[in-house]
């Protein structure tokens, strides 16, 4: 008989992991792509904190949509939302072991308060730095990812512009010359069209659905909408590398956002809102760390358990 | 000689490698699945290679322990993963579609080459045909595009009335 098949928890103990909290109970394997050299003549910080943002982007949008765990209308809805976020979860990952690489946690390394909290500095552990001991200021997410998601008809309004969005970015990213990037985005363009197409159906069968359900999916896109402008704003660090051929320029996505919004609104019985965009604060905004106040509250809840018991294994 | 044994001991440790199951659809090898990718030697290393279905598959770790546990008889093994290039289900076997629709899952449609234009919406419900693994008729809908793992949806047949899953089409 083969020992190695008598206990189930064998082989996952035998792996080469410290059983750390890592999303999870010793995941620690980070993709071989993560440590391939960055292309020539690009600033390595500049990628660092690209890859970052776009970690953000989608590490928030995650645990903003694992809130709908144990909450949704319905048991088939709830395990399309936390599938979705596993997806934006496993995007995340990559993109902050690749940050990682490139340098990005190596000053937060301590802010746990315990060096051994934080880890060794493999890639694993630089995944755990940067999502559990950063606070707000140092989360460079655009602020529709940590937008409050309201009711399930605020939740698809807000999938169907966030998903269009990250959608149109990936796209464009498969011909990144940064080849961790172009492996991401090659793997995140058909999951993310399923999720804008899973959107795109509620959106239109709760618009075009009921009285209430109209005005519920109406307020939702109403309540998004002001959060929209910022996903087309350029930061200095985007457009060094929109130059440099490794990131794509936010500006080029509005086209495919809106052919998107236009497409579905009308099936849908939704107007377009008319309203103003969230300012940006002294010119900054979430590309910054400049953040709405519920992103602090939901960085609480994600990284209470992490940094109450440093080192934590299970 | 030694190239020889050593050549040896690669295929018979793919051959290994090629047995672990999935651990979310344990019908299906890493090899049915298209997941294990290659099994080389590195110096007295077994190198095997697997890249994920999904992004966030939560099984990875589990494939990863099962795999250094099946190959432990070769030597050091390191279990590494690669995104590139994507996984798609077009990589799933003949053998493995065959197991899937065996066990109740019917398999996916081929999608064939990704196109680098950009993918365009569409609101109609997904027109795939997809036919029921228990009594073979294809009046089939879509309950749920979301499944109990990353990588099916669950649909009914309208014959017989039993819901399945269907793996998805990516």
């Amino acid at each position: 008989m083969d020992t190695h098949d008598t206990n189930v928890y064998d082989a996952l103990a035998a792996a080469d992991h410290d059983g750390r909290w890592a999303h999870g109970a010793g995941f620690d394997e980070t993709v071989v792509e993560v440590t391939a050299p960055a292309p020539e003549e690009v600033d390595r910080d500049d990628l660092a904190t690209y890859c970052l943002m776009l970690a953000d982007d989608a590490l928030v949008a995650s645990q903003r949509l694992s809130e709908w765990a144990t909450n949704a209308p319905e048991l088939e809805e709830e395990v399309a939302l936390a599938n979705i976020a596993l997806d934006l979860l496993g995007q995340a990952r990559v993109l902050l072991a690749r940050a990682g690489h490139l340098g990005a946690a190596e000053r937060f390394r301590t802010a746990g308060g315990a060096s051994g909290a934080t880890g060794n500095g493999r890639a694993q552990d630089d995944e755990d730095v940067l999502a559990y001991f950063r606070d707000d200021r140092n989360f460079c997410n655009v602020t529709l990812a940590e937008a409050d998601l309201g009711d399930f008809g605020r939740t698809m309004a807000w999938m169907l512009v966030y998903s269009s969005w990250r959608l149109a970015l990936m796209t464009t990213l498969r011909g990144s010359t940064d080849p961790v990037l172009a492996a991401v985005a090659a793997k995140a363009v058909p999951e993310l069209a399923y999720q804008r197409e899973y959107a795109a159906g509620w959106v239109v069968r709760l618009g075009d659905g009921t009285e209430l359900s109209h005005v519920r999916a109406q307020a939702g896109l109403d309540a998004v909408w002001p959060f929209v402008e910022e996903l087309f704003l350029a930061h200095p660090v985007e457009t060094r590398l929109v130059e440099a051929g490794v990131a794509v320029d936010p500006a080029s996505l509005r086209a495919a956002v809106d052919a998107d919004v236009e497409q579905v609104l009308p099936v849908a019985t939704l107007t377009r809102p008319e309203r103003a965009a969230v300012g940006l604060v002294g010119g900054r905004g979430g590309r910054d760390g400049v953040h709405t106040e519920s992103l602090g509250r939901m960085l609480a809840v994600m990284q209470s358990l992490a940094r109450a018991h440093p080192g934590a294994t299970w | 000689m030694v190239s020889a044994v050593r050549e040896r001991s690669v295929r018979s440790a793919w051959d290994a490698a090629a047995e672990v199951t999935d651990p979310e659809m344990p019908m299906l090898t890493l090899a049915d699945l298209g997941v294990l990718r290659s099994v080389t030697r590195d110096g007295d290393r077994v190198v095997a290679t697997i890249t994920p279905t999904y992004a966030g598959c939560p099984a990875l770790d589990a494939m990863r322990g099962d795999l250094a546990a099946k190959l432990a008889d070769f030597g050091d093994v390191e279990v590494r993963v690669s995104l590139t290039p994507p996984w798609s289900t077009d990589l799933i076997s003949d053998e493995g579609r065959r197991k899937l629709a065996e066990a109740g899952v019917a398999p996916p449609a081929h999608v064939g080459p990704r196109s680098a234009g950009p993918v365009t919406l569409s609101l109609a419900p997904p027109a795939q045909r997809v036919v029921c693994p228990r009594c073979g008729s294809a009046d089939t809908e879509v309950l749920s595009r979301f499944g109990p793992t990353a990588c099916t949806a669950l649909r009914r047949c309208r014959s017989c009335r039993e819901p399945f899953e269907h793996m998805k089409d990516l």
